[in-house]
Order: C-alpha cells, then sequence, then structure tokens
C-alpha cells in the first residue's frame, strides 16, 4: 500500500540545514493502523506530510521514496499529487477547532472535497455529505450540513472533519493527533469511530501521536520515532510486553499501568530531545540514556525483522 | 537600508539651505522680480517678458540646470526655487517631526491613563476619541488651521503668534493622537492583565512604578515603530495644508506651499510644483520603507499598517 | 436584536453630537477666534463689530446659538449662510451630495478591483519580483499627495498632452450632471476617479496582502490543500474569502470619511464643486451654517458607513451572525 524508504526532509535556516526527517523508511499494509509515536519535533508529523506531498515551504528539500499503491510520489507533478490528496489519501489534523474554514458551511466544505474528486453535482455531494456526517455519528445531519464550524462544538468538528477526510473513500487516512485536543471522554469516541470506519472502508490507518495510551487502544504496529529518526518498530502486543528501545521503555515507564501497584512516582524522561541542526554521528539518543555505552557515538542501524530496534545496547529477538 | 540612506542625504541636503542660498548668491525669501543671471556669459532677467497675449505678464526663468545658478528656475516672484526647495524641506521635516513627537506623547499619555486605570477614566477617554476618529481628519486639521491661523492661539502663558510653525506642528500633532491612542490602549490593557504586571501589582508596586517601569518599555516598541509612520503621515498632512494655504504662512515655504506657489505656473512652468512634489513622494516613500522595516524587525505580529486618512 | 439597534443609534447620535458640539466650540470657543471678527473684516470698528454680532446672534450664549443652530438645520431647515445671506445652506449641502458620491463611488469600484487584484496576485506570488513590483508600487502611489498627482495628471491631459489622441478625449476641468449627458458626466471624473483611486489601490492592495499571507499560514488552509484542492482555488475561495472581512471594515471606513468630505483635496484640485470644496470655501469664509451643516452630514455619513460595515459583517462573517 504505502511505501516509504530512506525518507529525508531537510529546512535550509538562518542558522544552518536542519535534518527534521533522517532515512526514514516503513510500510503501511492494506487495512492496518499504524501508530506512530514520539515527543513533539520527534518528526512524526513531517514525515506523514512528506507522504502528503503538503511540505510546500520553498526552503525544504524531500528526498528518498515515497511509494503509494505503486506510484511514486517522490518528484510527482504537483497537479498529480493534488489528485490523489483528498481522493485516495487524506489527512485529519490535531486541533479542530481552526482546520475548518469559518466562513463556509460544513456542507459546503464536504461537498467541495467530493466534487474536486468526481464529477458530480453540487447536489448530489450534499446528499453524500449528510450520509458521511450521520456515518460518523453526528446527530441531525441533514441540519449539520448548514452549520458553520463555530456553531459546533470540538469534538462534532472533529467528526466532520472525519466525515470530510473520509468522503472520497481514501485508501489511506493520516490522523495527526486527531484526539489531542479534545476531552477525554470525547477522546474515546472519536478513537472508537476511527476504528469502526477503518474496518468498515477498509482503509490502512495512520495514527500520529505522542499517546501511548492512544497506540494501546488502537495501533496493530507501532513505530517509535526520535529525533528523526525511528527507534523501534513492531505490533503492538511485542512493544508493550516487550519494549527494547530504552527511548520506548521510558515512554512506557511515562504513563501510568493500568494494572498492578502504583509506582510511587512516575519516570519523566530527562534531558530535552537534541537540536536536529548540528547532528552527529552518535545515537540521538544518547545524551538522555541511562544505558549508553562507548559504541553509542556511532549511529545505531535498525536490525531486526519482525522487532526492529536501532539500539546498540540491546540484544534483541 | 537604502531609504535610511535615501532619508539621510535628503535631510542633510535640506540643512544645506543656507549654504547654498549664500553660495548661489540669492534670497529665497524676497522677490526679485527684476534681477538677472549669467548664463553661458550672458545676461538674462529672471522674469522673462511674456511673448503671448498682450505681452504684459513675465514668466519666470525656466531651469538653468547649473546648480547655484536658478537650477530649478524661478517661481512667479522671481525666487530661485531650487534653494526655495531646501528651505522648505527644513520646515517640511520640522513641522512633521515635531507633530510626531506631539501625537505620540499625547497618544501614551491618553492610552497608558485609558488603558491602565479603566473606569469611568477609560470611558471618558474612550468616548473623545470615538468622537475625534468619526471625525475626518483633513476636515478636522482644516477647521483648526483656518480659525487659528489667522489669529493665533493663546492658552494661559502660551501663545502662538499667527503665521507660527507652532500652529500646523499643534494642529496636526492634535488631530492624529487617536490613530496612536487607540492600539496604545488596547496594549496597555492586555498587559495590564499580563502576568508580569499582576505580580507586581500583587507585590505592592505603586502605579506610577508600574506604568513606567513595566508597561512603558513594553509599549515602546510600538511607539518606535509608529515613529516613521507617523512622520510619513505627517508630512502629507502638512504639505495638504499649505497646498490649502492654510499650513505654513509667508515668507517662510514648505514643501506644500511650494507646490501651491506653483499652481498658477502650473501649465508654463510645471517644475515649481513638480519639484517639491517630487521631495515630498522621496521623503515619504523612505520612510514608509523604513517603517515597514522596523516593524518587520521590532514587531512582526503587530496589526499596525501604513496609511491612514 | 431590537437593543443592538437601539445601542447603535444611541452611539451614532452621540459621536454627531459629539463632532457637532466640537466643531461648534473650535469655532466660539476657541481663545483669540472671534467669528465677529473674521466677518466683518480685518480693520472693522468696533461699533460694527458689535452690530455684527447682534445681528448673527453671537451676543447669546454658547448653548442658545448651538440649540438655535441645530434647531435651524434639523427642524425648520431654513438656516441661510452667514457671508451671503439668505443663501439656504440645506439645499445648498444638498446639491453637492451627487458630484461627491460620483467621484467616491467611481474611484471605490477602480480601488476595490485593482487592489483586489494587486493583492491577490502579489500574495500568491510572495517573494518574487512580481511581489517586490506591486510592493513598490503600492508604497509609491501611498506616498503620493493626492492634489499633486492631480496637478501631474492635469499637466499631462489638460497642457502637455492635451492634443493628443491619447487624451483628447478628456473635458475640461469641472463636474457634469449625469441627467445632462452621461457620457459627459463620465468622461469629466475619469482622471479625478483614477487620482483619487490610485492612493487607496496602493494602500488596500498591501493591507490585502498581508492578510492573504496571515490567512495562508492558517490551518484550514492545510485543511484544504489536504483536500487536494488547487492553490489558486485555496487562495480565492478560502483565503481571499476570509481576508475579505477585515478588507470591508477597512472599505467602509474609507468611504464613509470621502462621500463625508474628505475627498476635498481632490475635488479643490479638479474643481469639482462637492461636500468637499463647498466645506473647504465656507471654512475660509468662516460660513459656520455651511460649516456646521457640512460636518453633521460628514459625520453621519461616517457613522452611517461604520453602521453598513456591522450589517455587511452578518453577510461576510458567520461567526458575527450568531450573536
Amino acid at each position: 500500500m504505502l511505501s516509504v524508504r530512506d525518507l529525508c526532509v531537510s529546512f535550509r535556516t538562518e542558522q544552518g540545514v536542519l535534518r527534521a526527517i533522517d532515512h526514514v523508511s516503513f510500510d503501511v499494509e492494506a487495512g492496518e493502523i499504524l501508530g506512530v509515536v514520539g515527543e513533539s519535533g520527534s518528526g512524526k508529523t513531517v514525515s506523514l506530510l512528506a507522504v502528503m506531498g503538503l511540505i510546500n515551504d520553498p526552503n525544504a528539500t524531500v528526498t528518498g521514496s515515497i511509494r503509494f499503491k505503486g506510484r511514486e510520489l517522490v518528484g510527482l507533478k504537483p497537479s498529480d499529487l493534488r489528485k490523489l490528496r483528498g481522493r485516495d489519501m487524506a489527512m485529519i489534523f490535531q486541533d479542530p477547532m481552526t482546520a475548518l474554514t469559518p466562513v463556509y458551511t460544513i456542507g459546503t466544505q464536504i461537498a467541495e472535497q467530493i466534487t474536486t474528486h468526481q464529477n458530480i453535482s453540487k447536489r448530489a455531494a450534499l446528499d453524500r455529505a449528510v450520509q458521511l456526517l450521520a456515518e460518523v455519528n453526528i446527530p441531525k445531519p441533514e441540519e449539520a450540513i448548514s452549520r458553520y464550524p463555530h456553531q459546533l462544538s470540538g469534538g462534532m468538528r472533529q467528526r466532520a472533519v472525519i466525515a470530510m477526510a473520509l468522503s472520497n473513500n481514501p485508501s489511506l487516512l493520516i490522523a495527526d493527533e486527531p484526539t489531542t485536543a479534545l476531552d477525554v471522554t470525547v477522546q474515546a469516541q472519536i478513537l472508537d469511530l476511527v476504528r469502526k470506519l477503518q474496518r468498515e472502508h477498509k482503509s490502512s490507518v495512520v495514527f500520529i501521536t505522542h499517546d501511548m495510551g492512544v497506540i494501546a487502544e488502537i495501533a496493530d504496529h507501532v513505530m517509535v520515532m526520535y529525533a528523526g529518526r525511528i527507534a523501534e518498530r513492531a505490533n503492538k502486543a511485542e512493544i508493550f510486553r516487550r519494549p527494547l528501545h530504552p527511548y520506548t521503555r521510558a515512554l512506557l515507564d511515562s504513563i501510568p499501568p493500568l494494572r498492578g501497584p502504583r509506582p510511587p512516582r512516575l519516570r519523566a524522561i530527562p534531558g530535552a530531545p537534541p537540536s536536529l541542526l548540528h547532528r552527529t554521528e552518535a545515537c540521538a539518543f544518547a545524551p538522555r540514556c541511562a544505558k549508553k555505552i562507548e559504541i553509542c557515538s556511532l549511529k545505531p542501524a535498525l536490525r531486526g525483522t519482525e522487532h526492529e530496534v536501532a539500539c546498540h545496547v540491546v540484544n534483541h529477538g | 537600508m537604502v531609504a535610511l540612506v535615501a532619508l539621510l542625504l535628503i535631510i542633510a541636503a535640506c540643512l544645506l539651505a543656507p549654504a547654498y542660498a549664500q553660495w548661489a548668491g540669492v534670497d529665497p525669501f524676497s522677490s526679485t522680480l527684476d534681477a538677472t543671471i549669467k548664463i553661458d556669459g550672458q545676461d538674462v532677467p529672471v522674469m522673462e517678458q511674456s511673448t503671448e497675449g498682450l505681452g504684459l505678464g513675465y514668466n519666470p526663468i525656466d531651469p538653468t540646470w547649473q546648480l547655484g545658478n536658478y537650477f530649478l528656475g524661478a517661481d512667479n516672484q522671481g525666487r530661485d526655487v531650487m534653494a526655495r526647495l531646501l528651505y522648505g524641506g527644513i520646515n517640511s521635516f520640522l513641522i512633521a517631526g515635531a507633530a510626531t513627537i506631539l501625537t505620540l506623547a499625547g497618544a501614551t499619555i491618553l492610552g497608558l491613563a485609558s488603558g491602565f486605570f479603566g473606569g469611568a477614566i477609560d470611558t471618558m477617554i474612550s468616548r473623545f476619541l470615538d468622537v475625534l476618529w468619526a471625525f475626518p481628519v483633513y476636515l478636522l486639521a482644516i477647521s483648526l488651521s483656518i480659525v487659528l491661523i489667522a489669529q493665533g492661539i493663546s492658552i494661559g502663558p502660551i501663545t502662538i503668534e499667527s503665521g507660527s510653525l507652532w500652529l500646523p506642528i499643534f494642529i496636526i500633532g492634535i488631530i492624529y493622537i487617536p490613530y496612536v491612542a487607540r492600539p496604545i490602549r488596547g496594549q496597555v490593557m492586555s498587559l495590564r492583565k499580563s502576568e508580569f504586571v499582576m505580580a507586581a501589582i500583587g507585590l505592592g508596586a505603586p502605579s506610577s512604578r508600574i506604568l513606567l517601569r513595566e508597561i512603558l518599555p513594553n509599549v515602546s516598541t510600538t511607539l518606535i515603530v509608529f515613529v516613521p509612520l507617523m512622520m510619513a503621515i505627517n508630512m502629507l498632512t502638512e504639505s495638504a495644508l499649505s497646498y490649502l494655504s492654510i499650513g505654513v504662512q509667508p515668507p517662510d515655504a514648505s514643501w506644500g506651499t511650494i507646490i501651491q506657489d506653483g499652481q498658477g505656473l502650473l501649465y508654463t512652468r510645471p517644475v515649481v510644483s513638480l519639484a517639491p512634489g517630487i521631495a515630498i513622494v522621496l521623503t515619504v516613500l523612505a520612510l514608509n520603507v523604513l517603517g515597514d522595516g522596523l516593524r518587520d524587525a521590532l514587531d512582526p505580529r503587530s496589526k499596525i499598517k501604513i496609511g491612514g486618512r | 436584536m431590537l437593543w443592538a439597534i437601539l445601542q447603535r443609534l444611541w452611539q451614532m447620535a452621540f459621536v454627531m453630537i459629539g463632532i457637532s458640539v466640537l466643531v461648534f466650540a473650535i469655532f466660539f470657543a476657541t481663545p483669540g477666534a472671534d467669528p465677529a471678527a473674521r466677518i466683518a473684516g480685518r480693520n472693522a470698528s468696533p461699533e460694527i463689530l458689535e452690530a455684527v454680532r447682534k445681528s448673527f446672534g453671537f451676543d447669546q450664549p454658547f448653548y442658545v446659538q448651538y440649540l438655535l443652530m441645530m434647531k435651524r438645520i434639523f427642524i425648520t431647515g431654513d438656516l441661510t449662510s452667514f457671508v451671503n445671506r439668505g443663501w439656504k445652506v440645506v439645499p445648498a449641502v444638498v446639491d453637492t451630495i451627487p458630484v461627491t458620491l460620483s467621484l467616491v463611488t467611481g474611484a471605490a469600484v477602480l480601488w476595490v478591483i485593482f487592489s483586489i487584484i494587486i493583492g491577490t496576485v502579489a500574495a500568491a506570488n510572495r517573494g518574487k519580483w512580481a511581489d517586490k513590483l506591486l510592493m513598490i508600487l503600492g508604497l509609491i502611489g501611498i506616498s503620493m499627495p493626492v492634489y499633486w498627482l492631480g496637478d501631474v495628471m492635469n499637466l499631462i491631459t489638460q497642457s502637455r498632452y492635451k492634443d493628443t489622441w491619447l487624451f483628447s478625449w478628456v473635458p475640461p476641468l469641472g463636474y457634469q450632471n449625469f441627467s445632462d449627458s452621461p457620457k459627459g458626466w463620465f468622461l469629466s471624473l475619469v482622471i479625478p476617479w483614477i487620482t483619487l483611486a490610485i492612493l487607496y489601490i496602493g494602500l488596500y492592495g498591501r493591507v490585502l496582502r498581508a492578510n492573504l499571507i496571515e490567512a495562508m499560514q492558517e490551518d484550514y488552509v492545510r485543511t484544504a490543500r489536504a483536500k487536494g484542492l488547487s492553490e489558486s482555488r485555496i487562495l480565492l475561495k478560502h483565503a481571499l474569502r476570509t481576508s475579505m472581512i477585515s478588507f470591508v471594515t477597512l472599505f467602509g471606513l474609507d468611504f464613509g470619511a470621502l462621500v463625508g468630505g474628505s475627498a476635498l483635496l481632490t475635488e479643490v484640485v479638479f474643481d469639482l464643486h462637492g461636500v468637499g470644496k463647498l466645506t473647504y470655501d465656507a471654512l475660509k469664509n468662516l460660513d459656520l451654517p455651511i460649516i456646521m451643516t457640512t460636518v453633521l452630514y460628514a459625520s453621519f455619513f461616517v457613522v452611517a458607513a461604520n453602521a453598513l460595515v456591522d450589517i455587511a459583517y452578518v453577510f461576510l462573517d458567520p461567526r458575527v451572525r450568531q450573536s
């Protein structure tokens, strides 16, 4: 379905070249939910924006290979890429409050996406919008299409955004922290919704989050990113049962366990992520790593087959 | 950067006006209808007898394009336009600059008082600013000018003679106060609610100290950004008032009055009006570019926009 | 809703009263300014001065004079000029309104169309030479004194190139009634329209570009890109549409001020006898009744334009519609 190889994204800045994504490779299979986890600045959003072809900063360069349904996206003409966006792959963003144009109704905005990619009338597109809104459990969808974004609550808006993203039955849906800005109860509903829709539409989903709890809830496979590189990748059960990378462990330690005695104190990860401006050859996590050894001054390769990890210290399966 | 250099060059040239007049041997403030100058060794009268109509009229001399020798020709009173242009520039800058200081000072006081103390003071000041705001500035400036220009004004111990340069400064300085006071008031109000000011209030610091030490420094960036923009607007306003003969009064000159002097000669000796106009355009352009640059450098997210009429 | 309208009306009334008192005070209460002295002439004898004072009612208290004048403007409508006695003021002002309205409306059409084109083209080509060129041109437009630009226009179209094919169609300065000759009306206003519009094209083009560039950074634009919309559609249907909200605010204020008399410099340069010119002439003669009437008229337009902007908001911004 989606196959990313050696993806690099760099930005030219006044201080020098910033390499936000450094040789990242991953695959998304049909019908799979891939959870991408990492802290802010780890490159999880940028790498998926690159997949969507949404990095249009004149100072950015994207290299490597992104194959989507057998088609190479890197270097594809912008107009061809645009035809894929919103039709075969769709993306929803973190903050539903600002993601919709304030001056158009929900219906207009959904219909716009449909008519852009399908040769149907505005009327038919609006009918389809009503169906979609019903599918994402928005009450009274016939009325909701003539509502403006500000008239809906955050949760309802995010549902509308999801409905819009699904309007052309995309085979790949990228969700960038779609629940972060929402209340906890609404979060759970949205996660259920994404799961249900993924099953019904048989699409693949890439779910970006910084929340291991959300990953536990939704993902089939998990990819942990750190400083623009992949730290560890495995299926969900593996990651939670047998985290190998010290960073993954630290992430899991920093959330309260669901079962068992409460630890006296949650452990935070000491230090801050490294600057991406002046990359060294060392393991990016080494400065914060408790298990650092001499060899960590060399960049670790991602090793393993089913459960991959980029760490010199661990001996994996 | 280019704008700053251009601006400094223009100011420097204007400041050299007395030296220029002396070197050229002209008096830019009295009419010299029967003067003659030497061009290519020949004596040429500054005012040429008109050949049109009855031949009774006089036409001032065309530009000679010789520096120090009626470079830009003469006006309808035989005065050297180049010398007047430089002298006029001094007044234009003086009025624009002094009026800017007056506007910013007045706006800062009103904005600080209104934004910081709130309540009745705020209501009073805001309503007053609303009224001024709804009044087209040019009409206000013209009303004030017409009343004051003939008689001058005396408030208590301060008396401004009619014809004094202080009149246009005073008038232009006042009319733009709402334009600056409003944004400052808004900024002060949000600063008033900010944590560091709350902390200072909590620590029991007196209002005067908070205003001077905490709020004023934060407002000063906005004020600095306003300086070139207000200079530009003031220069245009001054020239408009002078053009309507209610700004700078003769025998003083400003770029606006020189354009006005050239009105009767517009079709015969257009340079008299064109030259000061070009000087205004260049100066205001430089000020606006400078203002843009300052704003981008100091206050990139600000909402201050150029213009305001 | 009713409450909002009442509040609005009260606000309008307050501002208009404030302005009329302010203007009245400028002419009567300014230290050193004596209208009788101005009317009677520079070297009038004390007896004449006294007579002038009496006949114009200047010997009465300030507030009586003010109320009397208001009554004669609004209720009886028989206020007459101080200078040309017997000249009724209200009809005189009404006569000038079509001139000003013609001038300002035509210029507004020009400046709205061209500033939208310029702002959009500049924003779409941000940082490229087209953007830089347009912005410099806009800045030059803002930096030109409008009366001087008028002079230059006159010099070109009335004198230097008057007899060439390019400008031979330009009629002599002055206004022609639309009812007399629509073609003459149009031709006589073309150059004034362009002159007045240039400043605002520069101003609005720059403001719109800045707003568009700001809007293009918004999250909803990223959403629109993710939807697969073309860049031009995003710019026009999403960013421009949202930016029009502040554009209209600015437009309402400027249009109101211009119709209210701010176009007087243009009117003076092109010899158009509009409200601004009337005010200016009256100011020169200290013809207070005319000044008071035009100023009230001006403030009415400014305040009315404000109200219209608020109504336009309801159509442009659904967020306002609700409350």
